[in-house]
């Protein structure tokens, strides 16, 4: 029987093995974590960190999981090296066989070279901890209390995250990024000066465009400004490097992580890579949705079930979880409103928080920024992802929701609207009743019918006799 | 005769225009008054002897029977013992399987039992919030909502419908999209800390299990699958503190992934600790006049009377010996399957108070299917598309010219009593059930043809079942008010159920884990939007009534699609004009409105209308794995310009 090995029990490596068990409940199939828990989900531990969710609420598989699905699970464990020739892994002291390896290792934190976060050693100094895993999340909520300077590294998307949840907290933090605006990637400078402005009255303040250049425990950051944060936590998110150790040592082809193709293969087929640690050229890493889709594609293909399926690429939404702050960014932001070869829409409105940006080729969203407008991010998300035609009513496209109509007065609606549409009694009925003589509510019921349906009709029946009543000479 | 909407329990008095104008389909002008063998003309001996002796030519299990939601207690009681005593077929299904058949899979498995509201429909007055998911009833049952003026209204619907415009929050979710949304509500409870921990943990199972699935739906995700705004989502959750109901209806059910979907919204109903407590709780809204009734006495598949399990031996044995026979038939084909097999296995089909040729999914197919039969024989009141098609035709009673009980949405039987005595030559469904049965050999008195004798032998057959109505008397429903179950005849019957323990033998209510699959058929590069279809307040089910009645005909006289202008205008169409929608089973034709609050990706299409109007054609029936619900809701199309 085939084995497949998996090494990397995150997101994506549970995903495949979900994705192999649900297409075939045979397949021999291991895995390999280095952490001690269940896989838990990645994305929830802003969650942990902002105190909404508890550290067992984010487990994706309970204990029972490997045994009740027949996958031998190794916790705790790292990969030693991969033979390539004798299709083995070593673990300890034990050599496990594959016919198929995928690769599912992840990224690691990458710590700024500011002098003092690591200990001679290599290990985070005291009072500094990265924002990657469960076990950092277990210690970020440890230490952080009310009333505690607390710094984070990183104005990106994670950073960010964490700030809002140990702002949450009652913790007073600090963002320190480098460049001068939050989110550069994802955000144009409009959209990250409001997205600052809103996160500084939720208590988080911004050291923009500096280094931090050194670090001490108990006291805080020197920034290149000359200036100073202070900080009993620094907690670092300044992005993250794909995991390619063993795959660099097993002499596969590396770039930024490990190069593979549509069918997520590496430069060796026997060896497959997902998630963070895999560089496809149709995805960037760190979200998991682009995981996930490619654990689908992984098991379509491992198990046989669709031996032709192939990894096209996953479109990203950067979607910001924090509480009060409503972000959605996409596609290519970075286009001028006046440039000529896109149609761009932009909104700016600071003090309530809001910001919209939108780029249009060809009738179709190629990029938009949305903060502060909830339901035009739900709306446009999905035009993005399907590639449909944006509405021509672009104010609408912006408020996210077609535009109510006014409601209009008794006196502007045609004779023909339908005004009780239980009984379909259109406003001309409901006039010439009443000038035969019914002149009450009850009295119109009584002879169109209207109101006695649903009831939904009745106050515009009731401004129908006030407007009749006014302006029209009464029966005789 | 006219109809008023005076004393129209439970409800506060009202009538919609179906109720007001239903007198009219007494002496409505197409009224079948004579049996027809191939269209012409034939006495009830006649018919009734042409069909048996055909009948007899064939093995039981070639022999099928098709029942309807809208048959009385009696006549689906009756029904049910005539096709497994008389025809000894186990090929018995009605349209209910099209209708409820989700919600009641869901119910089973989360509470044991399952009985459209577990509470009386006056208790929706003192909730704080209600929430609908795939109801509209401000046209399909519009005196339902003056229940509703008290509480704050949420409705989910891929269309702003009426009822969504009288809503306090609109979610919009893509067509089939229904399950992705209800967990990302489970989730957004939990991290707002809206999850009664004591309810779960007393009186729920499997929370943990059905968390895990939902950890996985974060606001986010879910509002790039739906649609549905992350602020939407914590605003519905918001609203659901308190004294909440979570109601569904068709528009969340009818999907192949039906089942799943109500667990998924009992799922939430259960972590917001609403069921089994006073003035809360979890119901699915009736589809049809006896949708609740006609479910529970033996014309399903898989049941026998009393709501009991056909596989259960010791059920079978209760109602063998109630029935007096020695031998019943097992389990048979579901609605869709058992129409499917017409013309293949199944030789002979006998129709009830059904019309599939506009109702049922694919429906082209399904006609060439009925067209292949050797006998199909329908019994109705007028001549239904259906009818139309058939070998023989019976004319029989209706609404106001017989005696019987319906068993409404909260579980409560209500008499109905004969006002008028019907044309010549037309007779009940109960005579006709006995004219077959006796000349199929069956001693007279086992096919009684008075309701109250049928109802008398039914009250034994339920006893001791699920819906069990053995202490209810046609005298006691003169003045009580009375909910199954009522197991003896000083019993006050059961308003509420579920409030000291639910009905699994732990008396928990179970978490059933469930995750988010999509539509069996998302749109593509050829079909690129999502139809999906229901109905509009003038017509009742296939139109087949309604539309013989003038007044709601004008109103609404044929087939329509709503899109949205953007939607329109790009496939060259205008307000007005005619559109033909196109699938992969089939085209149909239907006049453009244009709609500025569609979503741009959904077309809605009734399916009232019958010929080139007909929306069935398109529909998918590709079946839900428990329920066997065809997905009415949702598939792909493309439109043209006619």
């Amino acid at each position: 029987m085939r084995r497949v090995v998996i090494v990397g029990y995150g997101m994506a490596g549970a995903r495949l093995a979900d994705e192999i068990r649900r297409r075939d409940k045979e397949m021999h199939v291991t895995v390999v974590g280095d952490e001690q828990h269940a896989a838990y989900n990645r994305v929830l531990l802003s969650t942990v960190v902002a105190g909404t969710m508890t550290p067992e609420s984010v487990s994706l598989h309970d204990e029972q999981w490997a045994h009740d699905h027949g996958i031998d699970l190794r916790l705790g464990t790292t990969v030693r090296s991969i033979d390539r020739k004798a299709r083995t892994i070593t673990i300890d002291d034990e050599e496990i066989p594959y016919d198929a390896l995928v690769l599912a290792t992840g990224s690691k934190p990458w710590v700024p070279p500011t002098e003092g976060l690591l200990d001679p050693d290599g290990t985070m100094a005291p009072g500094v901890v990265a924002f990657r895993s469960l076990d950092d999340c277990a210690r970020i909520v440890e230490k952080a209390g009310p009333g505690m300077p607390v710094a984070v590294l990183g104005g990106g998307l994670l950073g960010i995250e964490a700030a809002r949840g140990l702002a949450g907290r009652g913790c007073l933090v600090t963002v320190v990024h480098p460049v001068g605006h939050l989110m550069e990637r994802q955000l144009d400078a409009g959209a990250g000066r409001v997205l600052a402005r809103t996160l500084g009255t939720l208590g988080i303040e911004f050291r923009l465009g500096v280094l931090a250049t050194k670090y001490l425990a108990g006291d805080g950051l020197a920034l290149d400004d000359g200036s100073h944060v202070p900080a009993e936590l620094v907690v670092v998110s300044a992005g993250v490097r794909a995991d390619t150790r063993l795959a660099e040592e097993a002499g596969l082809t590396i770039d930024r992580g490990i190069v593979v193709d549509d069918a997520l293969r590496t430069s060796d087929p026997r060896i497959h890579a997902i998630g963070d640690c895999a560089q496809h050229p149709g995805t960037v890493s760190g979200l998991v949705q682009p995981a996930w889709d490619q654990a689908s594609v992984l098991a379509d293909r491992l198990t046989g079930s669709a031996p032709g399926s192939r990894y096209k690429g996953t479109s990203v939404i950067t979607r910001l979880k924090a509480r009060d702050v409503d972000l959605a960014a996409l596609g290519d932001v970075h286009v001028d409103v006046d440039c000529p070869e896109s149609e761009v829409l932009c909104f700016t409105d600071p003090v309530r928080g809001r910001y919209a940006k939108l780029v249009l080729r060809d009738d179709k969203v190629t990029g938009a920024i949305l903060l502060g407008a909830p339901d035009a991010a739900a709306t446009i998300t999905q035009l993005y992802d399907r590639g449909q035609p944006a509405p021509t009513d672009r104010l609408a496209l912006l408020l996210g929701r077609a535009l109510p109509g006014e409601a209009a007065s008794p006196a502007d609606l045609p004779a023909s609207a339908v005004v009780c549409r239980c009984n379909t009694v259109s406003k001309g009925q409901i006039v010439s009743a009443w000038r035969a003589g019914a002149e009450t509510v009850s009295a119109l019921a009584e002879v169109t019918r209207a109101t006695t349906g649903c009831g939904g009709c009745k106050d515009a029946v009731c401004g129908l006799v006030d407007w009749l009543e006014a302006s029209q000479p009464r029966s005789a | 005769m006219t109809v008023t909407g005076q004393r129209v329990l439970p409800g506060p008095g009202g009538l919609c225009q179906k109720g007001w104008t239903s007198a009219q389909l007494l002496n409505t002008p197409g009224r079948l008054t004579t049996p027809l063998i191939h269209g012409e003309p034939a006495s009830w001996d006649e018919a009734l002897d042409f069909v048996a002796t055909k009948i007899k030519e064939y093995e039981p299990d070639q022999v099928a029977v098709f029942g309807g939601g809208g048959l009385t207690n009696e006549k689906a009681y009756l029904l049910g013992k005539f096709a497994r005593v008389a025809l000894k077929t186990s090929q018995i299904d009605y349209n209910g399987r099209f209708c409820m058949s989700s919600a009641a899979a869901a119910g089973n498995k989360a509470f044991g039992l399952d009985r459209g509201m577990p509470f009386p429909l006056a208790d929706l007055r003192n909730a704080d919030a209600v929430l609908l998911a795939g109801s509209n009833p401000a046209e399909t049952m519009p005196p339902f909502m003056k229940h509703l003026t008290n509480a704050q209204l949420i409705v989910v619907d891929p269309r702003r419908t009426a009822t969504a415009e009288m809503a306090a929050l609109h979610l919009q979710p893509a067509p089939g999209t229904d399950l992705a949304l209800a967990l990302g509500l489970l989730h957004t409870a939990f991290i707002n800390s809206a999850i009664d921990k004591q309810y779960v943990h007393e009186r729920t199972t499997g929370f943990d299990a059905a968390w895990r699935v939902a950890a996985a739906w974060w606001p986010e995700r879910v509002e790039r699958v739906t649609g549905v705004s992350v602020q939407d989502q914590r605003a519905a959750v918001e609203l659901l503190r308190g004294n909440a109901f979570i109601l569904s209806g068709r528009g969340t059910e009818q999907h192949a992934s039906g089942t799943d979907t109500v667990s998924a919204w009992i799922n939430l109903a259960l972590a917001l600790g609403l069921p089994g407590r006073k003035y809360s709780g979890y119901g699915c809204l009736t589809g049809q006049g006896n949708g609740q009734g006609g479910r529970e006495h033996g014309q399903k598949a898989d049941q026998l009377p009393g709501y009991r399990k056909i596989d259960d031996p010791a059920a079978r044995e209760h109602i063998k010996q109630v029935w007096g026979v020695d031998d019943l038939p097992g389990p048979g084909r579901s609605a869709y399957e058992l129409l499917d097999a017409l013309g293949q296995d199944i030789k002979t089909l006998l129709v009830f108070g059904s019309n599939p040729v506009v109702s049922a999914p694919r429906a082209k197919h399904i006609t060439k299917r009925l067209e292949s039969l050797d006998l199909l024989v329908v019994a109705d009141f007028v001549l239904s598309e259906t009818a139309a098609m058939a070998d023989v035709v019976f004319p029989v009673t209706q609404w106001a010219e017989e005696d019987g009980t319906m068993t409404n949405l909260e579980g409560r039987i209500q008499r109905r009593t004969k006002a008028l005595s019907a044309p010549e030559g037309v007779r009940s469904d109960l005579e006709l059930i006995n004219g077959l049965a006796t000349r199929l050999g069956q001693p007279e008195e086992r096919f009684p043809t008075e309701p109250e004798d049928v109802f008398t032998e039914l009250r034994r057959a339920s006893q001791g079942g699920a819906a069990d109505y053995s202490g209810i008397t046609y005298a006691r429903l003169e003045t009580e008010e009375l909910h199954w179950p009522v197991p003896s005849e000083d019993h006050p019957g059961t308003p509420r159920l579920f409030l000291d323990r639910f009905a699994h033998p732990d008396g928990k209510a179970r978490f059933v884990a469930v995750d988010h699959r999509g539509p069996a058929e998302p749109p593509d590069d050829e079909f690129p939007l999502y139809a999906t279809t229901g109905r509009v307040l003038q017509h009742y089910q296939s139109g087949a009534q309604t539309r013989r009645i003038q007044e709601l005909n004008q109103a609404v006289p044929e087939a329509f699609v709503e899109i949205h202008p953007d939607t329109a205008h790009r496939a060259g169409l205008e307000a007005g004009g005619t559109a033909k929608v196109v699938s992969r089973r089939g085209e149909m034709q239907a006049k453009v409105r244009c709609v500025s609050s569609m979503r741009p990706d959904v077309v809605f299409l009734p399916f009232h209308f019958p010929g080139d109007g007909r929306a069935n054609v398109l529909t998918n029936p590709a079946l839900d794995p428990t329920s066997r619900m065809p997905e009415f809701k949702v598939c792909a199309v493309r439109l043209e310009p006619a």
